[in-house]
């Protein structure tokens, strides 16, 4: 009984697994594709392995800086997010009533930004900076990735301050710690997990939009956007290279976070 | 297991004046006026949901009050937040920190006031020895048994020695020798460091064997206020005759006279009590009452001393209980009387049936203001 449901488990599981992987392997596997005559280009027959496209990496103009604009553009919007949307959690969770008048105004609000299509969120955000004549650039691109990561984070941030037991700030308190002591020492380590979670979120939402980059980027172009520009000269095969590197570097944050949350666990 | 001495310190009474708390419509705790001499322990005993927790609350700062204000000495410490009040909390749910190691969560409150790590760690090794708890230090509280976690809550309050200690059920969860070691030790510390003691407990014989005085409260109100043999031999109101141990009672009117004995006329007598110990400004319908433990069984026929209240019914239920014999007796109206023996092995045991006399002495009879539907409910151990 157990053990063949422990099969169709297993099974279902590698399925998934699959499901999942495929499309990404496919891409690592054609970064070492080659090309074999005219305009470098992504074809998608098979002709023969080659480390090229590593090699040439940076030969692409304007391909290397709208990568490096999406990084920095992700880390900036992450931590602007993160802080304002861990704020903003604790906030939604800790006050009502007469000390939070318009909660629901906000709560509500965050359940608009998350659900509204992003092409509207795009059009309203350029239709805003328009008319305050804001140049697009780096910070209009900015501000709107931190606004829409913003809801994620509170959303996570708040799921865990639920289950956090309020008499734990009021031991902290009881024991001489000031508010901001408690919140060093006590509530922040205590979310620490939703925060994160909530940061690699914004991470990864910065760093793969491209509806509402596509409206605020002005001629700063994104990696997103900038790849779907190519594709109508065509694409080039180091396109598939930095897709690669944005795999390895994801995978190296999960494995490195579930080693220290293992280390973690077995120094207790 | 010595703790470092502090030297005795400047005491100082707490004193609790006219305070409300409402939460909406609720009424938590009810003009309740209340002083703590500085070094007594004070025990806070009554029904689950009558306020004690909120009490402790307002004293620790976590909640204000209504109205009224609190005061420790002459200091008005009504809206002064908990990390500014010398008053440490032994919380009832416990509130250990579960991100720190054991040692850490102890060494909190010291840390906080500026005292080395090394120093800490010398305290926090104390106590933890205190505890019995010794190796333990670098668990995670969830890698503790509850009756664990409870003492390294007591700890983590205790290694702070504030002027105020409020502790909510410290020992529910610690087991029954456990719980008498760490009663003897509480009540070593409090005695040498001097520290104030607010105890909650559930536990009656805990609240009396380790109290200077105590409060029994019903539905925010203090019904009850004295040293232990005072609350329980001489009860102010029904409600104390009842929560704290058990009582038996009679309606009756009273008749105060003039000599020291006073009269409560009931159904099918007159029972007498002390006069002095009568509760002021009680006249009319009250309720005349005797322990269990004070009655005396005996056979029917007996010659009835003096300074005796007497009377006669029929055992409906005799109880073997090892140390004694607890019988149900039905008075000729129907009240039950509930009697409680010493197993001396020398008196005779009625068996059920039998009419027997019931004797006790004037002394040990008391009379309060009936509570109207407020009985207890909830614990009563
Ligand atoms: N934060 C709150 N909001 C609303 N009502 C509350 C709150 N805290 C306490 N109460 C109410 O106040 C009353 C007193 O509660 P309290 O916790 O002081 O009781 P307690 O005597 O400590 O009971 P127990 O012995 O069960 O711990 C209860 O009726 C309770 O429901
Ligand atoms: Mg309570």
């Amino acid at each position: 009984m157990r053990s063949t449901r422990g099969r169709w488990l297993g099974l279902y599981s590698w399925l998934l697994l699959a499901y999942l992987l495929v499309p990404i392997i496919g891409m690592v596997f054609f970064s070492f594709n080659d090309v074999l005559a005219g305009r470098p280009q992504v074809s998608f027959q098979w002709n023969g392995g080659t480390l090229r496209w590593y090699r040439e990496l940076t030969q692409i103009v304007g391909l290397p800086e709208s990568f490096w604009l999406s990084i920095r553009l992700a880390v900036a919007s992450t931590i602007v997010a993160t802080i304002v949307g861990t704020l903003l959690a604790l906030a939604l969770v800790r006050y009502e009533g007469k000390k939070f008048r318009g909660r629901r105004i906000v709560d509500q609000t965050l359940f608009m930004n998350i659900a509204a299509p992003e092409i509207v969120m795009g059009a309203s955000l350029l239709g805003m900076f328009a008319s305050y004549h804001i140049a697009r650039g780096f910070t209009t691109l900015l501000i709107s990735h931190a606004v829409f990561s913003l809801a994620y984070v509170t959303v996570t941030v708040r799921a865990r301050l639920q289950g956090f037991d309020r008499h734990l700030e009021e031991a902290a308190g009881d024991l001489g710690s000031t508010p901001l002591t408690t919140f060093r020492l006590v509530t922040l380590p205590m979310i620490m997990p939703g925060v994160l979670a909530g940061a690699m979120m914004a991470f990864a939402l910065s760093l793969d939009d491209f509806v509402v980059s596509n409206f605020v980027a002005g001629t700063t172009l994104p990696f997103p956007v900038w790849v779907y520009g190519a594709t109508r000269m065509g694409v080039p095969p180091q396109v598939f290279v930095f897709g690669t590197l944005i795999f390895l570097l994801g995978a190296a944050a999960a494995i490195g976070s579930l080693v220290m949350s293992r280390r973690g666990m077995k120094r207790t | 297991m010595t703790l470092t001495s502090t030297g005795t310190r400047q005491q100082i009474n707490v004193r609790v004046a006219n305070v409300t708390k409402k939460f909406d419509d609720v009424v938590a705790v009810d003009n309740l006026t209340l002083e703590i001499t500085g070094g007594e322990f004070l025990s806070l005993l009554g029904p689950s949901g009558c306020g004690k927790t909120t009490t402790l609350r307002m004293l620790g700062g976590f909640e204000e009050p209504s109205a009224g204000s609190i005061y420790f000495g002459d200091r008005d410490v009504t809206n002064l937040p908990p990390h500014q009040r010398d008053v440490n909390t032994v919380f009832q749910s416990y509130a250990l920190f579960p991100h720190l190691s054991v040692t850490d969560n102890i060494a909190f409150g010291l840390r906080r006031k500026g005292v080395s790590k090394s120093e800490a760690k010398l305290r926090v090794d104390e106590m933890l020895t205190l505890v019995d708890l010794e190796g333990r230090g670098e668990r995670k509280p969830h890698q503790l048994s509850g009756g664990q976690q409870q003492r390294v809550a007591l700890a983590r309050a205790l290694v702070n020695k504030p002027q105020l200690l409020l502790l909510d059920e410290p020992m529910s969860a610690l087991d029954a020798k456990l719980r008498k070691t760490m009663q003897l030790e509480l009540k070593r510390i409090q005695s040498q460091v001097g520290i104030t003691f607010l105890y909650v407990t559930h536990d009656q014989e805990e609240a009396m064997t380790m109290s200077d005085r105590i409060v029994v409260m019903n539905r925010g109100r203090i019904e009850g206020l004295g040293s232990p043999r005072d609350v329980y031999e001489q009860p102010s109101t029904e409600f104390v005759a009842t929560f704290l141990g058990a009582s038996n009672l009679v309606a009756a009117t009273l008749e105060r006279g003039t000599g020291d004995v006073a009269l409560a006329h009931h159904a099918h007598g007159t029972f007498r009590s002390p006069a002095h110990r009568l509760p002021p400004g009680l006249t009319g319908a009250v309720k005349c009452g005797v322990r269990p433990e004070k009655i005396q069984i005996r056979a029917l026929g007996d010659r009835v001393a003096a300074d005796e209240n007497s009377l006669t019914g029929r055992v409906l239920i005799s109880t073997f209980m090892g140390v004694g014999n607890q019988y149900v007796v039905a008075a000729p109206q129907g009240e039950e009387f509930v009697v409680y023996a010493q197993n001396s092995g020398q008196t005779h045991a009625p068996r059920s049936g039998e009419e027997v006399l019931l004797t006790w002495p004037v002394e040990h009879s008391f009379v309060v203001q009936p509570s109207g539907d407020q009985s207890p409910e909830g614990e009563s151990s």
